[in-house]
């Protein structure tokens, strides 16, 4: 049995998104021309979540692709709020103190994000007082500290990594007196969540990451030709430089149950996370939590399970890594994308795709015949399936919804092959897993006009 | 590549025969493509001077030689048959849709098949015949009217069944197929030895053939060619033509004064494969499968396949002079599809090996007809060119009527469908050009049906009214650019698709003409005719009138206010021009034409008239918006709007006037219609369009005024048998042939252009005669309808062919004019057709095979005519065109 094509791209299709920037007097002065975004599940349901947004007490736009493990829960919850506490980070004090004073007063609260959503990106009724009181401890902090300089971008990102991830584990440890949200702020903690975020202001263009999601810049050399820069680092075991980071942070007696298997302790793929307390909290912690906690929690093996080898806790920060770039002409997009797109594809083929699809100019290289032996037959083989693939190109309006296209059907020849992908898209949800991840995609597109008359 | 292209002309022995030829050339082609002295020197002078030795240039230089013309240079920039000649496929087709096309490639294959003989080159000439097929029924209908055409000009073609095909040709796959024409006689060549052998005759016959030797431009002074620039220096000449192929265009307009040749190139592909394993017999008649684009011909045991793709790949619009066609690339990824038909058509072949895809240039057309003669700026400077990928068959034929052009002046048939005049510097646009040919191109393979039109390079010329029409549901022609309106479709209708309904049997819009012409005929319609060619000729003493005289048939010397309805004849008494002339003063003349007479008439009387700074003439074309308000009540809208009586006896039929419509004053205002109905043209300057218009639509609200099209407009004319020029008229039709003589002065004793012609044929009688047929045994529902060209028989024999056709809603019936000639039943001499064998016969139309019974009739109904006048008013009326 086959999916039809037309089946086939209800299912690719269903979580597409586009975002173009609004123009105005008929120019686009933002150095982003817009994004397209789109995810494909694995996991039933889901684990990961996206999140794209104008900042509009500050300038910039803020993108970014969240891995959950363990759950959906924290990557839920990170995806919701660190936009904020990436903002707040961003203000200036006197905004700040606007919006406290409002706050304060009662009066309307100006808008700090402009949301672009998704209608299947869902934020949490239930926590947002919650999270709102947490956030507003935060800027509060923020104006006490006051520190008169102006805010870098490169420490506010820092800053709202660590201090959401903080918040995450206080509100776990406290609790809370509805069950309801008892019960979830504990599961957000327990779970876990990489982060992949850019910011783009103008040629500024920031790339916080935790974990092992990815950030690439898409690049067109003179020759017309696609090339991929790297944006972020992987923090997991095949990053060197990680691993070392993590076996300085332990006594030498751990260094050999440190990283086992290309995991920490044995368990973790990502070096870095959001939640996940289970390897930021002391035993005792743990355990106090889990006993207070609900029945669902007490019930669950995995919450109670402690890691082997578990002596100097925190084995894992949220503190992300974060890249400065400064835009260029020929820096044309930009993708963001958990590792379910990076373990299918090379980032130059990623480069390539985009690249191609962006401009819509195949660099195919012409056929010749030359001295070789074809027959009418092989030629007209040969022919057919290269207008294949350039007709899936047109198949999708969407770049995200696109490479997701070539990640999951790709042939030994990198073209899509509709067999394949009909046979990966109707596994059944117990069997996915194990043939693909999640995969979420967000493609930035520059304006090369703008950027250039920087 | 070049392996290969040595292989095409691998066989060329040309250069044996003649000596000089042979000294000439040879050194050149011994030595690599470096430039090297030029053993002989080009001549100071010569008659004529042809540009491009192509397949076009050396068949021009054939036929002047042959006609006896002496001193003749032709230059090309490379080397002979080196551009689209050498590459072209070699396939000579007659099934071709147009009556002079057919002529040309019909005498191309006679002349191709002695030429051998003739030169002793080696022309590769194989009557191999030709197999078209037809996938659906219309295609298969539109083979039938070809396959009718051919066979009344005596050439043999039938329509024959799927499983013929296959017999004919063993790789066919047929299932698809409903039928298919064979046409036995037609044939293939090596095009580039064609070429050769044409040159070696012409050289042989005095004509100087010099390579490498490139045209600059050419001087043209006082509106006369007085010679060519060339890198080697100057020639005086007389006659300059141009046969530069795809470089004709630029070469026009190389010049100081531009030479206008509308043409654009077009890459065209076609597949050379290796021989099959048992190689296929050159015997093989060629394929040609219109519905798939492609075409299949033998090619040395292997086969050659080409075709016209949807989306065709324009060249050179910024223009590139390069000196020979540059290999350009082979595009497989283009030609796909292409392949993809041809592996549908011949699936055995899946296993053959490919030797070749040939990238070579065609030039296309605006219209899809070539281009031929002489320059309406330059005199002298002739044109033949933009063959739209059909050289090889036009080749022979084309040569021939250019040269008969230069040495007597015109041709032997009627090539006004292919005349360069019938284009204006208006279709000149590289943009336009560009657009238009990628219609043009697929279009090749297109099925055309009745009244089809081009859909690219469309609102270049337009009535002030444009919008207001377009806005009421107008739908649209084009006619030499201008925008004029078939019909309008009703609000509330839901026919949004009736411009792209296609068919051979009767149309969706039939009701909706049928409406409007009831409208004429009811109440009152009006038609924007702003197209319509419109000169002024003034003089300060009696030139105009004096001059106009001598070049118009009818008598111009009538009181002011007149209008006078005349042909513009040709020394052999034929049309160039049917128009109506008002006397607007004592000394000027407002004259009326079709709208593509812009060109041809303008040139023709600036050519002819007297050379005067007190005679002026002056295209007033674009100054004037032209409202027809035809029907019984036009009368009084227009007397409302005026406060002037507008009777018969204050405005007779065929009178002008310059009065006031509403607030605007100045309009000319005529009582003629150009359908034989009662009312009035209304010329207006354009600047008070838009309100006497509403004027007009507002006043005829409470008479049933609407709005009408051309359509409407021919269906009136067409069933009271009015002649339209450049469909029924034409250069070879003469007022004596179709009922005309009272439109000529010839008992007035005066001189006029044509009369001795005339005079002849009013002793001696006429060769053919225009007749009205009245379908009788055709059901307008379930039947073809006729168009055009459909032949007539009488008694069984066949006497001529139709040249329009119209539905009358008034009769009925389906009304067809055409011409009836009387062959000789045992010579085919064609003998004096009197009114008695016109009336004693038993006349049938051929709609695409099957014939119809038809009433012949020499005049009109008179019960049509709804408003009796003068007895000569009506018949003075009776003139239209479209």
């Amino acid at each position: 049995f086959y999916l039809t094509p037309s089946q086939v791209n209800s299912i690719l299709k269903a979580n597409e998104y586009s975002f173009k920037v609004p123009e105005f007097d008929g120019k686009n002065v933002s150095s982003v021309l817009g994004f397209d975004s789109n995810q494909l599940p694995a996991n039933a349901p889901i684990e990961d979540r996206r999140s794209a947004a104008t900042c509009l007490q500050t300038r910039g736009m803020l993108l970014g692709v969240f891995d959950g493990h363990a759950g959906c829960a924290c990557a839920q919850a990170v995806s919701e709020r660190l936009f904020y506490y990436i903002a707040v980070s961003l203000l200036p004090h006197e905004t700040l103190l606007e919006i406290e004073n409002a706050v304060e007063s009662g009066r309307a609260l100006l808008p700090i994000l402009q949301w672009h959503k998704h209608p299947n990106d869902y934020f949490s009724k239930e926590a947002s007082k919650l999270y709102f009181n947490s956030l507003r401890t935060y800027w509060q902090e923020l104006i006490d500290l006051n520190s008169g300089e102006t805010t870098d971008v490169r420490e506010a990102l820092i800053n709202a990594f660590k201090r959401l991830d903080n918040d995450i584990s206080l509100e776990a440890q406290v609790g809370d007196p509805n069950s309801f949200l008892n019960y979830l702020v504990l599961r957000v903690a327990f779970s876990g969540a990489t982060a992949c975020v850019a910011h783009v202001d103008g040629i500024d263009l920031h790339v916080a990451n935790t974990g092992d999601s990815r950030a690439m810049l898409g690049v067109q050399e003179e020759d017309g030709s696609w090339s991929a820069v790297n944006l972020s680092y992987d923090h997991n075991a095949q990053n060197e430089r990680e691993v070392q980071r993590v076996k300085m942070e332990h006594p030498k007696s751990e260094e050999k149950s440190l990283v086992k298997q290309d995991r920490l302790l044995g368990l973790l793929m990502p070096f870095r996370a959001f939640g996940d307390v289970k390897f930021k909290w002391s035993i005792e912690l743990q355990k106090r939590v889990v006993e207070s906690g609900p029945d669902q929690l007490n019930d669950n093996e995995y919450t109670k399970f402690i890691p082997p080898n578990y002596y100097t806790p925190p084995y894992l920060t949220a503190e992300p890594e974060v890249i400065h770039h400064r835009l260029r002409p020929q820096d044309k997009f930009l993708v963001l994308a958990t590792d379910g797109l990076w373990e299918t594809m090379h980032r130059q083929d990623v480069a390539r795709i985009v690249g191609e699809y962006l401009t819509g100019v195949h660099h195919q290289q012409p056929i010749a015949v030359g001295g070789y032996k074809v027959t009418l037959g092989q030629m007209h083989g040969l022919l057919t399936e290269r207008r294949a693939r350039i007709s899936s190109v047109f198949e999708d309006q969407n770049a995200a919804t696109h490479l997701i296209r070539h990640a999951v059907g790709n042939n030994e020849f990198g073209t899509v092959d509709h067999e394949r992908l009909s046979k990966m898209l109707s596994l059944p949800e117990e069997l996915a897993r194990m043939y693909r991840d999640d995969i979420t995609i967000i493609v930035v597109q520059f304006n090369s006009h703008v950027i250039g008359a920087y | 590549a070049a392996r290969m292209f040595l292989r095409l002309l691998s066989d060329i022995q040309w250069r044996a025969a003649h000596p000089k030829w042979r000294r000439m050339t040879s050194s050149q082609r011994s030595t690599s493509t470096t430039a090297e002295p030029h053993p002989v020197s080009l001549p100071a002078q010569a008659q004529v001077v042809i540009c491009g030795g192509g397949i076009m240039g050396t068949s021009v230089a054939y036929h002047l030689s042959k006609m006896g013309l002496k001193d003749i240079v032709l230059l090309e920039q490379g080397r002979l048959a080196a551009g689209t000649t050498r590459f072209c496929a070699g396939i000579v087709s007659t099934a071709r849709p147009v009556s002079i096309e057919l002529k040309m490639a019909h005498y191309s294959n006679k002349l191709y098949q002695q030429l051998e003989q003739e030169t002793g080159v080696q022309t590769g000439y194989m009557k191999t015949g030709s197999v078209s097929l037809a996938q659906t029924q219309d295609r298969l209908i539109s083979l039938k009217r070809i396959a009718s055409s051919l066979n009344v000009m005596g050439i043999p073609c039938e329509i024959i069944s799927p499983k013929e095909v296959l017999q004919l040709h063993p790789l066919i796959n047929i299932h698809d197929l409903v039928g298919a024409m064979y046409v036995p006689e037609d044939a293939l060549v090596s095009s580039a030895n064609v070429s050769l052998a044409l040159a070696t005759a012409a050289s042989r016959n005095g004509v100087q053939i010099h390579e490498r030797t490139c045209v600059s431009h050419v001087t043209i002074q006082k509106g006369r060619v007085t010679g060519v620039e060339t890198d080697r220096g100057r020639i005086q000449c007389e006659f300059f033509v141009n046969c530069a192929g795809q470089w004709a265009y630029e070469l026009g307009h190389s010049g100081e004064e531009p030479v206008h040749i509308p043409l654009h190139a077009c890459e065209h592909f076609y597949l050379l494969t290796h021989p099959l394993k048992e190689p296929l017999s050159s015997s093989l008649p060629t394929i040609v499968d219109p519905d798939g684009r492609i075409y299949i011909r033998n090619w040395q045991g292997g086969i050659l396949s080409g075709g016209f793709e949807k989306n065709p790949k324009p060249l050179f619009t910024e223009g590139r002079n390069q000196l020979e066609i540059q290999n350009l690339q082979e595009d497989w990824d283009h030609f796909g599809p292409l392949l993809g038909a041809l592996l549908r058509r011949m699936p055995g072949l899946e296993a053959l090996q490919i030797m070749q895809l040939v990238n070579c240039p065609e030039s296309f057309t605006p219209d899809m007809r070539c281009i031929m003669g002489e320059s309406p700026t330059a005199r002298g400077y002739f044109v033949l060119a933009g063959m739209n990928s059909a050289g090889i068959s036009y080749g022979g034929g084309a040569g021939k009527y250019l040269a008969e052009w230069i040495v007597n002046g015109y041709p032997s048939e009627n090539v006004w469908p292919l005349d360069l005049k019938r284009f204006g510097a208006l279709q000149s646009s590289r943009t336009f050009l560009r657009h238009r040919v990628m219609e043009v191109m697929p279009l090749m393979c297109d099925l055309k049906v009745p009244r089809w039109d081009f859909q690219t390079g469309r609102q270049l010329r337009t009535s002030p009214l444009y919008d207001r029409l377009d806005a009421q549901g107008a739908r649209w022609m084009e006619k030499h650019g201008f925008e004029r309106v078939k019909y309008f479709v009703p609000p509330g209708s839901d026919l949004l698709d009736l411009d792209h309904s296609k068919t051979f049997y009767k149309p969706d819009w039939f009701d909706i003409v049928g409406s409007e012409v009831k409208c004429c005929k009811e109440a009152v319609c009006v038609i924007d005719m702003s197209s319509f060619t419109k000169f002024e000729i003034s003089s300060t003493g009696d030139q105009a009138l004096e001059s106009l005289q001598y070049l118009f048939s009818n008598d111009l010397d009538v009181p002011v206010g007149h209008v006078v309805h005349t042909g513009m004849l040709n020394e052999k008494g034929g049309y160039e021009n049917d128009c109506s002339i008002a006397r607007l003063s004592k000394r000027s003349f407002f004259m009326i034409s079709p709208t593509d007479q812009q060109v041809h008439c303008w040139t023709w009387l600036k050519n002819r008239l007297p050379d005067d700074s007190n005679l002026v003439m002056e295209d007033v074309t674009w100054k004037y918006t032209a409202l027809n308000l035809i029907g019984p009540r036009a009368v009084d809208v227009l007397s409302e709007l005026s406060y002037a009586p507008m009777t018969a006896e204050h405005f007779p039929s065929l009178f002008c006037k310059e009065m006031s419509v509403g607030y605007a004053n100045g309009i000319r205002v005529m009582s003629i219609t150009h359908t034989g109905e009662p009312g009035f043209v209304l010329y207006i300057p354009i600047e008070y369009a838009l309100h006497v218009y509403n004027e007009v639509m507002n006043m005829g609200q409470k008479y049933g005024i609407r709005n009408a099209g051309y359509y409407a407009l021919r269906s009136l004319r067409i069933e009271k048998f009015f002649a339209f020029w450049g469909q029924d008229l034409d250069a070879f039709t003469t007022p004596m042939e179709c009922g005309r003589e009272f439109q000529v002065k010839l008992d007035k004793g005066m001189e006029f252009l044509g009369q001795e012609a005339l005079w002849e044929q009013k002793q001696n009688g006429v060769y053919k005669r225009f007749t009205m047929f009245i379908l009788e045994d055709h059901d307008t529902d379930m039947d073809l309808w006729p168009w055009w060209g459909e032949p007539i028989f009488r008694n069984g024999r066949y006497v001529g062919k139709t040249t329009s056709s119209a539905y009358s809603y008034t009769l009925e019936r389906h009304v067809c004019l055409g011409f009836v000639h009387h062959f000789d039943e045992k010579t085919g001499e064609e003998l004096v057709v009197t009114t008695d064998f016109i009336n004693q016969g038993e006349y049938e139309i051929d709609i695409a095979g099957q014939r119809f019974q038809a009433k012949a009739k020499l005049y009109p109904f008179s019960s049509l005519f709804t408003q009796r006048r003068r007895k000569d008013e009506v018949e003075l009326s009776g003139y239209q065109r479209e």
